[in-house]
């Protein structure tokens, strides 16, 4: 897809300190029967946000006084593990979120994230509850990520810097489109092909198509 | 390119390899996919996205599309879609499928079903391929000692523009299992313990791959559930070296190699094998015999206990964190600590998915159904793996044994593991489920689900409640 450079993220941020939340619980089923990647604001974190009537749920944080206007996530272990549905990402996008601070994600939301911008920092454990102390309070929930100096700086006196992959940190900040800049490899990508068909040609597509019995 | 001569390496190294079609930078490679399969909800937008930016599929002949998300497993339904919004997902794919050039299994094909059941059945998955799919549960294929993993829908518009991934190399994490199964444990047991021992996000970033006696003595279809819920520890990939058992498997399939290729494909499948000393980044030791049959009680594939256990009391938790965590579960899952796991009444009970729906689990459940009566006030359902799986246990009367006892005998499809379709849970609804994902609100807003094998999702059936398999008699 076509992405956009990342601009400098600064704003609120909002603590989500439960392990293992689930691409389920960020975008649950009944969102995904789509063949667009539009209207979905509405299904980040549907269950969690809206009760069964549809009224927003006061316990929810993102529903609270002071962390309605979030576009920084600061998430427990292992957010976004389970299912590959990019569904959540281009959600959470849509609700406004730019940025998620955590200790780990699950590798499927991780890769789907990066290819849509949408920033995931990965801090130690111990630096991510310090910030999620510090975010407990709206009033101390401004955070400023500088994606060039990988630096997060909060209030509080927070500040530190983060791991960042140079490629991905190069598409993130040149906004390249993904498959351009594969695309621009396409004649190694042939020659491999077809030196892997030549050595095992049983891989040829639908080489014994026909021949083969019906099961 | 060929991999460094001097130092051992191991399986996953060796596939990761061989289909680098360049290095990126340390820790990526540009990773070529020999066989791509799409489904009808994960690809719609990957599909658009190639309309609007004016490209070309590059090689449609390495993918496979296949329906079964978002159908109906009802008689009366599959012909006849309600669900509009399902419908024009299912319709998008057939008409992407056709411009483009891609082979499909549309609802009207004998050969559909689940496409991690449908892909292996028909010998689509071979030893030594890379396969990728807009699925997390493609790790799968490891079972036959192929690469195969889980992308989003951006990736599954990569790999249909240019037959690659732009690949994060992992690590290597041996879990070797030995000894043999107890009775009334089986693979999904095995794997609901690994992942209990070392957690949901334990396997992240790495790859697995399984050996010891008890892998050696699992067919194929148990290899497949092993490898399939590799996933809920966070693996993206896991891996069971092919043997005999591999190969016996594949000859005769209608997409296996033929005949006059079998024996050369063979002997490079049986190379296919970590080296003797090769390094692995974190190993872990299971004995088979020591895992009971487990069933989950939270809201987390790795909260599992033994069917003869307690609900864990949350103050005996090891950090604050797990304390938080079992807290949580425990509400949504409306359990009090102490609780006896058999003392748990379910309402519903699903026997399915792409982990559990072969014919082999479906011969384990006929064994524990045979002659009995799905228990009053509990609704069960059996959904096939694919249609083949349908029509053997139709064949073999395993259905009849079904329907007799009052399960509901359903066309195949994911249906209620995730409930896209219409097969969904009520709110506090409590399903005894043979799937792989226990999450909140997965089968159903405030629904609750237990994870455990076939057989005992078939036991619980009976009985209304979790019941140990080991006291029901008539285990294999």
């Amino acid at each position: 897809m076509i992405s956009r450079p990342l601009k400098p993220i600064s704003g609120v941020a909002a603590p989500l300190p439960g392990s293992n939340i689930d691409t389920d619980v960020i975008m649950p089923k009944q969102f995904l029967k789509t063949i667009n990647r539009e209207n979905l604001a509405n299904g980040a974190f549907h269950d969690l946000r809206f009760d069964e009537a549809g009224k927003p749920r006061p316990d929810f944080v993102l529903n609270q006084s002071g962390y309605d206007q979030t576009v920084i996530l600061v998430t427990g272990p292992n957010f976004g593990c389970g299912s590959s549905r990019e569904h959540a990402v281009w959600g959470l996008m849509q609700l406004g979120i730019r940025a998620i601070i955590g200790s780990g994600y699950g590798g499927i939301f991780f890769d789907n994230a990066m290819k849509n911008g949408l920033l995931l920092v990965t801090l130690d454990e111990a630096d991510v509850a310090v910030l999620l102390r510090t975010i407990s309070n709206p009033a101390t929930a401004q955070i400023d990520i500088d994606l060039g100096a990988q630096e997060i700086i909060g209030r509080d006196g927070f500040a530190r810097r983060f791991q960042m992959n140079p490629y991905q940190k190069d598409l993130l900040q040149s906004g390249q489109d993904h498959i351009d800049r594969t695309l621009d490899a396409l004649g190694d990508i042939k020659a491999f092909q077809l030196d892997r068909l030549t050595q095992f040609p049983w891989l040829t597509f639908n080489a014994d198509a026909g021949t083969a019995p019906s099961l | 390119m060929s991999p460094p001569e001097s130092r051992p390496t191991t399986l996953y190294q060796k596939l990761s390899h061989q289909n680098t079609v360049k290095q990126i930078d340390a820790e990526h490679v540009l990773l070529y996919i020999d066989l791509h399969i799409l489904n009808e909800y994960t690809s719609p937008q990957a599909f658009s996205g190639i309309r609007s930016a004016g490209r070309s599929v590059f090689c449609p002949e390495a993918a496979l599309a296949i329906v079964d998300h978002v159908n109906p497993t009802r008689d009366t339904a599959v012909d006849d879609m309600q669900d509009k919004q399902a419908a024009e997902q299912i319709r998008y794919l057939t008409k992407n499928c056709a411009e483009f050039g891609i082979e499909m299994f549309g609802l009207g094909d004998p050969r559909r079903g689940i496409e991690h059941v449908v892909a292996p059945e028909q010998g689509f998955i071979q030893p030594g391929m890379v396969v990728a799919c807009g699925d997390s549960h493609t790790t799968t294929y490891g079972a036959f000692g192929a690469l195969g993993f889980g992308i989003g829908t951006s990736d599954v518009e990569h790999v249909l523009c240019t037959q690659t991934v732009v690949y994060k190399l992992l690590k290597n994490m041996k879990v070797e299992i030995s000894g043999k199964l107890s009775a009334g444990a089986t693979s999904k047991d095995l794997i609901m313990a690994v992942i209990a021992e070392v957690g949901a996000a334990g396997a992240v970033g790495q790859a697995i791959e399984f050996g010891g006696e008890a892998i050696k003595n699992l067919s194929m279809a148990g290899r497949m559930t092993l490898c399939n819920m590799a996933m809920e520890c966070g693996a993206r990939a896991a891996l069971i070296a092919p043997d005999q058992k591999t190969l016996d498997y594949l000859k005769g399939r209608p997409r296996s190699p033929s005949q006059k290729t079998f024996q050369r494909a063979s002997n490079y499948w049986r190379s296919l094998a970590s080296d003797a000393g090769a390094e692995f980044d974190r190993v872990v030791m299971i004995d088979a015999s020591d895992v009971p049959p487990l069933v989950t009680f939270g809201t987390s594939p790795d909260q599992s206990v033994a069917i003869d256990a307690r609900i864990p009391d949350p103050s005996s938790a090891r950090t604050q964190k797990e304390r938080d965590s079992l807290i949580s579960a425990l509400a949504y899952m409306d359990l009090t600590p102490g609780t006896l796991m058999t003392d748990i009444r379910v309402d519903h009970v699903f026997i399915g998915s792409c982990t559990n729906s072969r014919l082999e689990d479906l011969r384990d459940v006929a064994r524990v159904v045979n002659g009995r009566r799905v228990a009053d006030g509990v609704r069960a359902l059996i959904v096939p793996g694919s249609q083949e799986v349908k029509r053997r246990a139709e064949a073999e009367g395993l259905a009849k044994t079904f329907t007799d006892a009052g399960f509901e005998w359903r066309h195949s499809g994911c249906s209620m593991c995730l409930a896209m379709n219409d097969d969904v849970l009520p709110p506090g609804a409590r399903c005894a489920s043979s799937t792989n994902r226990n999450f909140e609100g997965r089968q159903g807003r405030g629904a609750r689900t237990h994870l455990m094998s076939p057989a005992m999702a078939a036991a619980a059936a009976i009985n209304g409640k979790l019941t140990d398999i080991r006291r029901l008699g008539a285990v294999r």
